[in-house]
């Protein structure tokens, strides 16, 4: 299986890269290092069962080998449909999930019966149900390998996937609360016993959208500006579209009280702007926009009420949750007292008490994990989360098109903040909002977005370190050509 | 576009730094104080893996823990139900106990100082030694009877408290609240029942979790002209000494006079002090009230307990359960004037006055002890987990001595005679010399009357064996001869439960 997908060693020019580089696919140091992860897991389960069950049972192994196969699949897919994606991103994002579905049955171990615990089927419960959905994430992100074979083609689609976006962002707002709420946040399609967070979907679209937007407008955006204070501050007109953002932004803040989304599509969306413009000043304006906003719902919350009161209601709890440890600020206060007696160390996997504190499966799982690996292990997984945001970046870095480098970018970035909006909100860094924790939280949306999310990444790396004079894929361009266009885009007119 | 993707990577590094900075804060050096915070249910479960020791009421177990086989290894039991609940109080698997439980908790899981050579043995035994047990002073008789006999009220009372303590050491006999609660519920395993059973509790209009004889203020009425005797007594007014009384009293500025409870009550224009007390004549005692001065009757209630704000009942030192503060209220204009309408109210125990229930026990246990008013605990014994060890034994000491010897005595006889010819005589208890104080107070406009009994007996001899308080809020007509009773009832199973009769 190593033959075909392994091709010789050719130096190439790779654009605006000065250097001469080895264009390597390192499939085997992939495969290698998906191992090492599903290594790591089993020897997790295997823990969890000898602290929790006082004895490890004959099958600990299968869900983690069940979760190997199906990476183990992803992995074959990567080498056939895109060999030279980055290699870290599949290990990475598969040591998560692993850890993910391992925490989620251990937690199925906690609730269950003692006498029933050493016999849990593996697709029983939470940690079962989040092995399944493991699976169908995988196969859509291979599938979306296999459909989107240049990450350009996505910009075809920039317009339909922006106004898909916006609609599933409304979805939730406009849908009767019985239809769209969960404790309290309305983020949710509700249908039968089945719910899907549309949110998690919309963040792709939109991005994809202003990607390709940004692409088209940064010539106008970066050019033409004035300066005040040494800043580069753009016209009034081309703040536009900042507003609009910046508007549903705080719509979503306010009818589906959640400023969490809220702060993940404005950041995302000015982020992939300065980097479309390099212009500072927008974030200055983004900043201020986005605080002065909050601000704005914090003194409406405590004056007006109404659908401020949400907001208002997070920002007291996060100033002081102990205030009512038993009444608003319980999930918070138990969140941190889970993360405090873990400790630097934390009770071993197995060893702790998930089941005292609430939301363990969805918001709070980063909490419950901190509870049983300490300091150290928390440490860890924030390394392994900080190299997938930083390997997007570089995929974001490499790659030679302008929407690929927003692309990259951005999903990167926006992916490290979710990670920040949530950990931080379980930690009392910042005001708790519900986000799910990717790749770890229960859940079959999150999942299946991020391992979409992920499939992006690894077919702009992909993109990025293809040999330009190689196989001649479609990412391949010959050095020093045209070029390339961005599909539908005119000629780039700058207006003074 | 690379410049800002490079820094957009530190902008990410800054943010993962920040979070691990903050995990940092929470997880090392907060560590232990979230480890062991009373929110932290951890702490309860690694209580659980030890046996907690029984509460004990006349060598019966009224809070034990039993083994499941489950992960918490005991489940915490009251076989004693609505009886003992406020007392007792309950340990919840989640959140914090109360009543004895909480006040007695270290000793109980086998935390306490007191227990360290225990905890010490079992490290290298690897034993889990239990907790210690605490003993009560409570009468079983005694409980039971006022458990009973006040919800079975004959006046249809559905809220109510009662209290006897011993006025020679102050040894609470019996405290019960109405209504009651079952504790078993709430120290379920199943948080869900337990939560529920706690919610339901918590919404009920009336208060059913409430310790009404310890923290329930109500105006005492007639059950104040103890207090108010008690200050005539000690400024030149004897027992029978002539005060002014009358159908009907309107102090200077006052818009409604004051009567009496009947036109058969002290109708002449003037009574004896002992006539005013046994017939509970409120127009004498206003009167008698304006007579004396706002300042002497507020000290004399201080001196009797009113205003204390840092009463506890329960363990042998200074803790236990809080009492709140009984109040004298305004009896001045806002400018320090006389206002002898407030004054002539206050006198009978209206107005701002409000008493709590252990507080009337306490006047009428001073009196019966003569004059020395004993501070009221619950906990006789701490008994270690062996049985034998005797590790904190009651040592009851005083806590004010609000009348003299010769004030008390008159007191004493008024109040007999309350009860030999008065409105107390449903308290008589046969072979006893019993004495008391009847009360009915107004609870609002449009309210029925909250019905009040102090009072105490005596053997022969007239050594003090019992000494008590009945409140029953909003009895409406009758209430008070109704405490009265069950006032006597409570008494006499105290004494038959020490072996007095």
């Amino acid at each position: 299986m190593t033959a075909a997908a392994v091709p010789a060693a050719s130096p190439a020019s790779t654009g605006e890269q000065s250097g001469v580089r080895l264009a390597r696919s390192r499939r085997n140091a992939e495969l290698s290092l998906l191992l090492l992860a599903m290594v790591l897991v089993a020897a997790y389960a295997a823990m969890v069962e000898a602290k929790a069950l006082d004895t490890v049972t004959p099958d600990f192994w299968i869900p983690a080998a069940a979760l190997g196969l199906v990476f183990l699949g992803l992995h074959l897919v990567i080498r056939w449909l895109a060999p030279y994606a980055d290699p870290a991103l599949l290990p990475a994002v598969a040591l998560l999930n692993g850890i993910g579905v391992g925490f989620l049955r251990r937690y199925d171990l906690a609730q269950a019966a003692p006498a029933d615990r050493a016999d849990l089927a593996i697709f029983a419960g939470t940690g079962g149900r989040q092995l399944a959905w493991t699976l169908a994430a995988v196969v859509l992100a291979a599938g979306l390998l296999a459909i989107l074979r240049d990450h350009r083609t996505l910009s075809r689609y920039a317009y339909t996937l922006g106004l898909a976006g916006i609609v599933l962002v409304m979805i939730p707002a406009v849908l009767p609360g019985r239809f769209s709420e969960i404790n309290g946040a309305k983020l949710w399609i509700r249908i039968g016993g089945f719910s899907i967070q549309p949110g998690e979907f919309a963040k792709l679209a939109l991005l994809t959208f202003f990607a390709y937007y940004l692409v088209r407008k940064r010539e106008v955006l970066s050019l033409a500006s004035r300066r005040v204070l040494g800043i580069d501050f753009p016209r009034g007109r081309d703040l536009g579209p900042v507003l609009v953002v910046w508007l549903v932004s705080l719509l979503v803040l306010v009818f589906e009280k959640d400023l969490g989304t809220s702060l993940l599509y404005f950041g995302m969306f000015v982020v992939t702007l300065y980097i479309a413009t390099e212009r500072v000043s927008w974030l200055l304006i983004g900043l201020l926009l986005f605080f002065g906003g909050a601000y704005l719902a914090y003194v409406l919350g405590s004056t007006v009420g109404g659908p401020f009161a949400n907001f208002y209601d997070r920002a007291q709890i996060w100033l002081d949750p102990f205030a009512e440890p038993y009444d608003r600020g319980y999930q918070l206060v138990q969140g941190l007292l889970t993360l405090g007696t873990g400790g630097l160390f934390g009770a071993g996997p197995g060893g702790g008490q998930p089941t005292l504190l609430p939301e363990v499966q969805t918001d709070f799982i980063f909490a419950g994990i901190g509870e049983e690996i300490g300091l150290f292990g928390l440490s860890a997984l924030l390394v392994v989360y900080l190299l997938i945001v930083e390997r997007g970046l570089r995929a974001a870095l490499a790659v030679r098109d302008s929407f690929g480098k927003l692309l990259a970018g951005g999903l990167a970035f926006t992916l490290g903040l979710q990670v920040f909006v949530i950990v931080g909100g379980i930690s009392k860094l910042i005001p708790l909002t519900g986000q799910t924790t990717p790749f770890l939280s229960a859940g079959g949306s999150s999942l299946m977005a991020n391992w979409l999310l992920i499939a992006v990444l690894l077919r702009v790396s992909d993109g990025a370190r293809r040999p330009v004079t190689g196989g001649g894929g479609p990412a391949a361009r010959p050095a020093g050509g045209p070029p390339e266009q961005l599909h539908g885009a005119p000629t780039e007119v700058i207006r003074p | 576009m690379n410049a800002p993707l490079r820094r957009v990577g530190v902008v990410v590094m800054v943010l993962f730094g920040l979070l691990f900075a903050n995990l940092n804060w929470i997880q090392a050096y907060k560590a232990d104080e979230y480890r062991t915070s009373d929110y932290n249910g951890r702490v309860q479960v690694a209580e659980y893996d030890r046996k907690r020791g029984n509460i004990e009421v006349g060598g019966t177990a009224y809070a034990l823990s039993k083994e499941t086989g489950g992960e918490l290894k005991y489940q915490r039991t009251y076989p004693g139900g609505k009886t003992y609940a406020h007392v007792l109080g309950w340990k919840p698997v989640n959140g914090g106990a109360s009543g004895i439980e909480r006040i007695e908790n270290d000793f109980l899981a086998g935390t306490s100082d007191a227990l360290i050579a225990n905890r010490i043995k079992d490290m290298f035994t690897g034993d889990e030694t239990g907790g210690g047990n605490v003993l009560l002073t409570l009468s079983k008789r005694a409980q039971e009877t006022a458990y009973k006999q006040l919800n079975d009220n004959q006046v249809g009372a559905t809220k109510g408290a009662a209290i006897a303590i011993d006025p020679r050491t102050g040894a609470v006999q019996a405290l019960v609240s109405m209504p009651s609660f079952d504790p078993n519920p709430l120290a379920s395993h199943d948080s869900t029942e337990a939560d529920r059973a706690y919610n339901a509790l918590e919404k009920d209009k009336d208060r059913p979790l409430a310790n009404r004889a310890l923290s329930e203020v109500l105006p005492p009425g007639s059950t104040f002209k103890i207090v108010m005797a008690a200050a005539a007594l000690e400024n030149g007014i004897g027992q029978q000494t002539q005060i002014p009384a009358g159908p009907s009293y309107t102090a200077p500025g006052a818009g409604v006079p004051i009567k009496n409870a009947a036109p058969s009550i002290c109708p002449q224009s003037q009574v004896t002090l002992r006539e005013a007390v046994t017939k509970s004549c409120n127009t004498g005692f206003a009167q008698l009230g304006v007579r004396l001065g706002a300042d002497k009757v507020k000290e004399k209630a201080r001196q009797f307990g009113f205003e204390q704000e840092d009463l506890t009942v329960g363990q042998n030192g200074d803790g236990g359960l809080p009492v709140a503060a009984s109040r004298t209220g305004d009896m001045q204009n806002p400018d320090g004037g006389t206002d002898p309408a407030a004054l002539a109210q206050s006198s009978i125990g209206q107005n701002n006055v409000r008493m709590t229930p252990l507080q009337g026990a306490l006047i009428a246990a001073a009196v019966a002890n003569d004059g020395s008013q004993m501070r009221p605990y619950l906990v006789k014994q701490l008994l270690g987990p062996d049985r034998t060890t005797v590790y904190d034994a009651a040592k009851p000491r005083e806590l004010r001595r609000p009348v003299s010897s010769q004030v008390s005595a008159d007191l004493r006889s008024m109040m007999q005679n309350v009860v030999k010819e008065g409105t107390g005589e449903r308290a008589a208890i046969d072979g006893y010399v019993v004495g008391g104080k009847t009360g009915t107070a107004q609870s609002g406009p449009d309210t029925p009357d909250h019905g009040w009994f102090i009072g105490f007996a005596l053997d022969k001899d007239g050594t003090p064996l019992s000494a008590v308080c009945v409140e029953l809020e909003q009895a409406g007509s009758g209430g008070s001869a109704e405490a009265a009773r069950i006032a006597g009832r409570i008494m006499a199973a105290a004494i038959a439960d020490s072996g007095r009769r």
